[in-house]
């Protein structure tokens, strides 16, 4: 992945091909060798009157191959992940490149605000005032009425996923935040303040995927296998869910993907979730059946999901201080985990023994949601 | 969008609600929905009817939003949140201060227009 942060001249294609040539180069596999590229953006056309990214990309990485845009909103890199194994799995291609790009900074506050509510319903819900922020906070605002809880538990999510960022180099955010810091910011959409919310961010982030036998023929030491993979489907609006607290899509990505993979929650040693807004990272963890509804309010302040806990949630940084480019988060999950499990990510050392990791990407109000299991060998 | 173009069913639904006289959708098999719809979300039935929807919600929850989208750039901060009336969950703005909002409450529902561009959006009204 690129550095993440407040890049606004440069163009989307420029981020693209940034993190794209560095995943080449990581993977030492010639560019030859690619058979497709799926690319993950949410707003180009928004943010720099561009759509149609798959020949673009291509062109900018000098591939001559098969190449496609994904988008499922903030769940569009995600999404560009699952369609390259998707391809390798139906016999189509043996090496794909998976990416995801935003420009963000060039639209303002307003029109990255603006741009970003599009992943909402416009008719029910755009129209009527609805923000991103907003939206979440009516979905705090509920949990909070529902399960109990309030802004200083959610405010222990932010002070954690920034401690992980601290010495992250590729992070928006390399500083530790206090409690006060967060309780006393500007309220964005009250109960969520600034310091709820994942910054603006401009960004890419790509990844190499390599069948199985190609990997055996070509004698590769592929650092991780991605050994499931699930999606998940809601309304896309939020008034129409039977619950404003629960995201079936979540739980439905999670139980395909734990089948595929064969494996149970308990199995799970550590996590990459969307914590766009720090509410959801807890509403993320109880989807995943990591934790009962209602349970996982209190888990950052416990101790339970910081670097030392137990269930460590985050160790990148998460969306909250690494930063969101939104069609690029779901892939930057990908690589972040990579380089935890292979040991040269400043946090390595968190989950030394750990053998399975998940990801899970959210697209609007997790109306989507996409969720792979990585798994390296004991 | 032209502002002369309107969104069949929605704008439909919209008219209806400034005249108060608002309906939902309602399935053979009682499902609710909103308009537009061919089918029902839920059972993808083609029986579909207007149905009065009840003249006061509970809400279900609210925020006060201080970053808005353009469209609402001049009447931030609002009180924004989801309402419960009968089988139906709408998004709207309460015209209310936000002290005075709980998680619970009922509200009576109308429309009102943005300070901003003069688009009319869902209001809700403390009961
Ligand atoms: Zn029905």
């Amino acid at each position: 992945m690129t550095k993440f942060g407040e890049m606004p001249d440069r163009t989307g294609r420029d981020l693209f091909a940034d993190a794209g040539e560095s995943a080449i180069k990581d993977a030492g596999i010639d560019r030859e060798e690619i058979d497709a590229l799926y690319v993950g953006n949410f707003m180009g056309e928004l943010s720099e009157r561009q759509g149609h990214m798959g020949p673009l990309m291509a062109k900018m990485l000098g591939l001559d191959v098969p190449a496609t845009r994904v988008e499922s909103a903030c769940a569009s890199g995600g999404m560009a992940v699952r369609q390259g194994i998707h391809a390798i799995r139906a016999g189509s291609a043996d090496v794909v490149l998976v990416g995801g790009v935003e420009r963000m900074h060039n639209m303002g506050t307003t029109g990255a605000t603006g741009g970003l509510s599009v992943a909402a319903d416009d008719l029910w819900e755009i129209k009527h005032g609805i923000t991103f922020p907003g939206a979440y906070a009516l979905m705090a605002q509920r949990y909070f009425a529902t399960h109990g809880g309030d802004r200083e538990d959610l405010a222990e999510v932010a002070v954690k996923n920034h401690a992980n960022a601290a010495n992250n180099p590729l992070a928006q955010y390399q500083s530790e935040i206090t409690v006060e810091k967060v309780l006393d910011a500007f309220p964005v959409a009250d109960p969520l303040g600034l310091f709820d919310a994942s910054p603006i961010t401009d960004g890419a982030a790509a990844a190499l995927l390599v069948s199985e036998d190609y990997a055996a023929e070509h004698d590769l030491d592929a650092a991780v296998s991605i050994a499931g993979t699930g999606q998940g489907t809601d309304d896309l609006a939020l008034q129409h869910r039977d619950s404003l607290t629960w995201t079936p899509a979540t739980a439905d990505a999670a139980e395909e993907a734990y089948t595929d993979a064969g494996i149970d929650a308990e199995d799970v040693d550590f996590l990459e979730v969307h914590d766009c807004f720090t509410i959801a990272e807890v509403l993320a963890l109880e989807g995943l059946g990591l934790y009962d509804p209602g349970e996982a309010i209190t888990a950052a302040r416990e101790g339970e999901t910081t670097a030392d806990g137990e269930l460590p949630v985050n160790l990148s940084g998460g969306l909250k201080a690494k930063g969101h480019p939104v069609g690029a988060t779901g892939v930057a999950q990908i690589t972040e985990m990579t380089k935890l499990f292979r040991g040269d990510h400043v946090n390595s050392d968190a989950v030394e023994n750990a053998e399975v990791g998940l990801t899970h990407n959210a697209g609007g109000t997790v109306a989507s949601a996409v969720v792979h299991v990585l798994e390296v060998e004991a | 969008m032209s502002e002369e173009v309107r969104d069949d069913g929605y704008d439909d639904f919209m008219d209806a609600l400034e005249e108060g006289d608002p309906y939902y959708i309602e399935c053979a098999n009682g499902h609710a929905s909103l308009p537009p719809r061919r089918l029902c979300p839920e059972c993808a039935s083609d029986d579909l009817e207007e149905a009065a929807l009840p003249e006061t919600g509970e809400l279900l929850t609210y925020n006060v939003t201080h970053v808005p989208t353009p469209a609402f750039a001049d009447d931030v901060p609002f009180v924004l949140g989801i309402a419960e009336f009968g089988d139906v969950r709408l998004t709207g703005q309460i015209r209310a201060e936000s002290e005075d909002v709980e998680v619970g409450e009922s509200v009576s529902i109308g429309t009102d227009v943005s300070e901003t561009n003069g688009e009319r959006y869902i209001a809700f009204d403390l009961a």
